[in-house]
């Protein structure tokens, strides 16, 4: 792979936004996803490949998350890097020669009003190439089956961080299968397990952001 | 207004209460209802919640004011009665309390992150400000800074609630086991980093609550306590991690299970000992009887 190319995935992974950004300490001064992307495609590098590159940073600091070696911050800075790359390919997303993966709609569930999880999966599956309709907290069962309407190739995702709302997410599972059984439903948040996921009946459950990126992925090849 | 520090310097392990969402909840709270609006709504519940724990033997009583900050109750259009709610949070539990008990006004994360900038400082600063000068004004003893993750919104919470009031201040962090077995909180932050920075801050009590059952708080107590001695230990822990039965949510640690680990939490090096979510008055009587009898 291309040096710069190379260099803008690792930008990614490291939370490297641009030149100005502080984080992460240890890269300070140096140019970031922002500054070596133009760079790239001003020197007629493949937008394909840059995304690409960035994907596999993304991975590697969704692995690493998972294994709890680096935590929120270092995910939050990774997904706002990918976004400083995203807004350079924007042009080419839109000429078609990028294609989305597909369409994710996400919201946390009624009753719920945290979005800090729900952020972060959101920001890295939309980072690894798929289009995000974000619905935003406390998406009634109606709110998600109107979007779904509207996307009828979508995949659901649906978030909750409290023990109250688990049998809200429940809800939301039954009447969006009752509405729409073909469309596949990943849940997550912190009270969540893989046991009460596949009891509510939902497609998928994924522990964190790359598991969710993962999960997408296989369905997708399978579909 | 009395002092904790002065109570603990007697030396006894003294009790706090347990769960108020589970409570508030079992009383009909429904979910997406805004818990703090019940201080004027449902007066009468708050206060049977609080005066719940007094009757348990609970040496001290919270708030029903976790979610009080402005922004969190921008959530619900509520931002500009935040000094309303939170003083009225503070009375109910006074009430409970009489004066032999002591009060502590709960202040929980704002659910905004400084780091990503969607948020500024000064905002944050002022939303704090307002909550602990409410709550004071209300009545409450020491203020509890709670559930915290992320250094920088803690000790901004701390400093503010120092500018703006004259009670003591409890800051408790929330961690999680890594895989390497290590504790941390969802923002990487370790019990001995969080001891050092809120106490620089100006707390003069430090800890953890909710987390996954009282063992894990023995683990996280005793991190502290490497960095810290001499600083008081506040626990709050839950009824363990919550499992789904029957399509109901349940906290797994019963009053008896807790109360038998509670002997190796004040060998640890805690100094308050009472619940947090999942946990209801017997777990509080459990742990009471058992402190007491030592």
């Amino acid at each position: 792979m291309n040096e710069l190319v190379e260099k803008i995935g690792h930008c990614v992974e490291r939370g490297k936004i641009n030149k100005a950004s502080p984080f992460p300490g240890n890269m300070k001064g140096q140019d970031g996803a922002d500054e070596l992307t133009r760079q790239a495609l001003e020197a007629g590098m493949d937008a394909e490949a840059i995304l690409q590159s960035c994907i596999a940073g993304m991975v590697r600091i969704g692995e690493k998350f998972g294994r709890n070696e680096v935590f929120v911050p270092e995910m939050l800075m990774a997904a706002k890097a990918m976004k400083a790359v995203t807004e350079h390919l924007k042009p080419f997303f839109q000429s078609g020669s990028v294609q989305a993966k597909g369409t994710l709609i996400i919201g946390t569930v009624a009753g719920d009003l945290h979005d800090i999880g729900k952020n972060l999966v959101s920001m890295f599956i939309e980072g690894n190439g798929w289009n995000v309709v974000d619905l935003g907290v406390d998406v009634k069962p109606e709110k998600f089956t109107d979007a779904i309407r509207k996307n009828p190739r979508c995949v659901v995702g649906l978030s909750a961080l409290l023990t109250t709302t688990i049998a809200s997410m429940s809800k939301t599972v039954r009447e969006i299968k009752a509405l729409f059984p073909e469309i596949k439903i990943i849940v997550g948040g912190a009270p969540l397990t893989m046991e009460i996921a596949t009891g509510m009946g939902a497609s998928g459950y994924a522990r964190d952001p790359q598991g969710a990126v993962t999960w997408l992925t296989d369905i997708k090849e399978t579909a | 207004m009395k002092s904790l520090l002065a109570a603990l310097k007697k030396g006894a392990v003294l009790v706090s209460d347990g769960a108020w969402g589970t409570q508030l909840h079992t009383r009909g709270l429904k979910s997406g209802e805004c818990p703090e609006l019940w201080n004027i709504t449902h007066r009468t519940d708050v206060y049977g919640v609080a005066k719940g724990y007094i009757d348990a033997g609970a040496d001290m009583i919270e708030t029903n004011s976790f979610g009080g900050s402005p922004s969190k109750l921008g959530h619900y259009g509520l931002q500009d009665r935040a000094a309303e709610l939170n003083a009225a949070a503070a009375a109910i539990s006074r009430e409970a309390a009489g004066d032999d008990h002591f009060v502590l006004g709960s202040m929980g994360p704002t659910g905004v992150i400084l780091l990503t900038g969607e948020v500024t400082e000064a905002t944050l600063r002022e939303g704090f400000r307002i909550q602990a000068k409410a709550l004071e004004k209300g009545g409450v003893d020491a203020l509890c800074i709670e559930t915290m993750a992320a250094v920088d919104e803690a000790c901004l919470a701390v400093r503010a609630a120092r500018e703006s009031a004259g009670c003591e201040i409890i800051c408790t962090f929330t961690f999680e086991k890594t895989a390497a077995g290590e504790y941390r909180t969802m923002m990487g932050v370790s019990p001995a980093e969080m001891a050092r920075a809120v106490k620089e801050a100006g707390a003069d009590i430090i800890g953890t609550n909710c987390g996954n059952g009282l063992e894990g708080m023995i683990d996280v107590v005793r991190e502290i306590r490497k960095t810290d001695q001499s600083t008081p230990v506040l626990v709050h822990a839950n009824a363990g991690k919550p499992v789904l039965r029957n399509g109901v949510t349940v906290f797994p640690e019963t009053p008896e299970m807790m109360a038998s680990k509670v002997g190796d939490l004040i060998e640890a090096g805690a100094d308050i000992i009472g619940g947090c979510c999942g946990t209801g008055p017997e777990h509080i009587r459990a742990l009471a009887d058992t402190i007491r009898k030592r």
